[in-house]
């Protein structure tokens, strides 16, 4: 029996896909090609729309042949979804268990690995500020999409979204006024520059890089579940290596280490709040 | 053909079916009350459901049916591998997704419908994943998401299960269902009860 028509025309799509995916690879060193296909199946879909594209073959023809396209393209296929202090309790675990440790350090440093447009990197920054650890942190902001971290940098956000933020601020344990750390104008709100004086904003890939520093602290939430299997562990390979012994590693309040290949390495240190410790090992 | 199905209540998919998906909004809760428990340990079917509820709250949805139900009812994990006689539902405030591998995933794209998790979302990829082996239920609630999903679904060969509107809690989503989808099955919730466990008895000969 042939396969009915609907089963067919899902499996070209799929191949079309992968075939877009190695293409913008190849040419633009962007590499998607470990991502969970469902996901980047939704996101594709749209920008073909956006784009009028009857297929994804042809949205490969153009963005091979047109390089204006790919900032855009790059947006439909990171997901920049964020708030400040997201999961307060994450934050205030962060802040109640974790910081105890990082105060026996004399410097430190902390990768927001997959920073997006930077409302973590400011939640961790005004955290360590309320803690006393900022003028002793570097932080590693890293993220592939460029216009995203230019944004984290800019560290201006829409005042509609505040009032979130300074919920989830408060419920975070925040021992200050979220209103301390930024100006309001014109419908915006402008982070203090102050916070990030000692964050280094980077372009990174966690598909094709490598590890770049000896960190006590990475947080990378909400990020591995775009990945596939052998991505996710790629990645928490990269932290792994970052971390320095007893090193912490923050998760999102879906992402686990159990199904990892790096599993043995880590000890569950907030279970909840989805924060691992890096064994270790004599 | 589905569409012509001769006893509604007596009918069962012409393709065996390899996975159910429901969506479901307000009053929710009651309307899986009556399908969730009757249904065996045995069951040979994995069961994904997205049921709206308000973000940043954790939710017990999942531990009440587990202790509810036979089956084994908890909120899906990302990368999970879908298994028969599971219940996996929709975490608050992410999107669940059925990977072509048949691995469940979560997302926190934005939300669509101004829903997250959306039903939309869940259908549409595990009918991508299923095809015609899916079996999509769409109940009670106040709101569209399901409708678009529920088309997609039927589309792929796949079988699709609404509520009666009449009886339902809320009948605007089983109504817009119906409006996209004129060949699906309309069932109350007593006969849809009966058609999963009539469907599990069909594979369960099967196997």
């Amino acid at each position: 029996m042939t396969a009915p028509a609907h089963l067919s025309a899902a499996k070209t799509e799929d191949i079309e896909i992968r075939l877009l995916l190695e293409a913008i690879f190849q040419k633009y060193h962007y590499d998607f090609r470990g991502y969970a296909m469902a996901s980047v199946k939704r996101r594709l879909s749209q920008a073909r729309e956006f784009f009028n594209c009857r297929s994804f073959s042809v949205l490969q023809d153009q963005v091979l042949h047109d390089a204006s396209m790919l900032p855009s393209l790059l947006g439909y296929l990171t997901v920049q979804v964020s708030e400040m202090f997201r999961d307060p309790l994450y934050f205030r675990a962060i802040r109640e268990k974790v910081v105890p440790h990082l105060r026996t350090y004399p410097s430190l440093k902390v990768w927001i690995a997959g920073c997006s447009t930077g409302e973590e990197l400011y939640s961790f920054a005004i955290l360590f500020r309320e803690e006393g650890l900022l003028e002793r942190t570097m932080f590693y902001a890293t993220d592939i999409n460029p216009d995203a971290l230019k944004r984290a940098e800019m560290g201006v956000y829409d005042l509609d979204r505040v009032k979130l933020f300074t919920e989830n601020h408060r419920l975070s344990g925040g021992k200050s006024s979220l209103s301390d750390y930024y100006t309001a104008a014109y419908g915006a709100a402008s982070f203090d520059k102050s916070l990030r004086k000692n964050a280094v904003f980077s372009d990174h890939s966690l598909a094709t890089d490598a590890v770049f520093a000896e960190t006590q602290l990475v947080s990378c939430r909400n990020v591995l579940i775009y990945f596939n299997k052998d991505l996710q562990d790629r990645a928490i390979g990269l932290f792994s290596q970052s971390l320095a012994r007893k090193g912490f590693l923050g998760l999102g309040a879906k992402e686990t280490l159990r199904f990892s290949a790096h599993a043995d390495g880590f000890t569950e240190f907030a279970r909840d709040e989805r924060i691992y410790q890096k064994r270790d090992r004599s | 053909m589905k569409t012509s199905a001769p006893a509604k209540s007596a009918a069962t998919p012409a393709t065996p079916v390899e996975a159910i998906v429901i969506g479901v909004s307000a009053g929710g809760l009651k309307a899986l009350s009556a399908i969730l428990p009757g249904l065996p340990r045995d069951y040979p079917l994995p069961i994904m459901i997205c049921i709206h509820l308000p973000p940043g709250k954790k939710s017990i949805v999942a531990e009440l049916f587990d202790d509810k139900c036979a089956l084994s009812v908890r909120e899906a994990e990302d990368k999970e591998p879908i298994l028969p006689g599971n219940v996996y539902f929709a975490p608050p405030d992410y999107h669940l997704m059925v990977e072509p591998d048949r691995r469940l995933s979560l997302s926190s794209e934005e939300p669509v419908l101004f829903s997250r998790p959306s039903i939309n979302v869940l259908f549409e990829t595990a009918a991508d994943a299923y095809g015609a082996g899916l079996l999509g239920i769409v109940l009670t609630g106040a709101n569209n998401d399901g409708a678009q999903g529920l088309s997609t679904i039927m589309l792929a060969g796949g079988t699709a299960l609404i509520e009666d509107p009449a009886e339902a809690y809320q009948a605007a989503m089983p109504q817009a269902a119906i409006e996209a989808c004129p060949g699906a099955l309309v069932l109350s919730l007593d006969d849809m009860a009966q058609y999963l466990q009539r469907i599990g008895q069909t594979m369960g000969a099967n196997a």
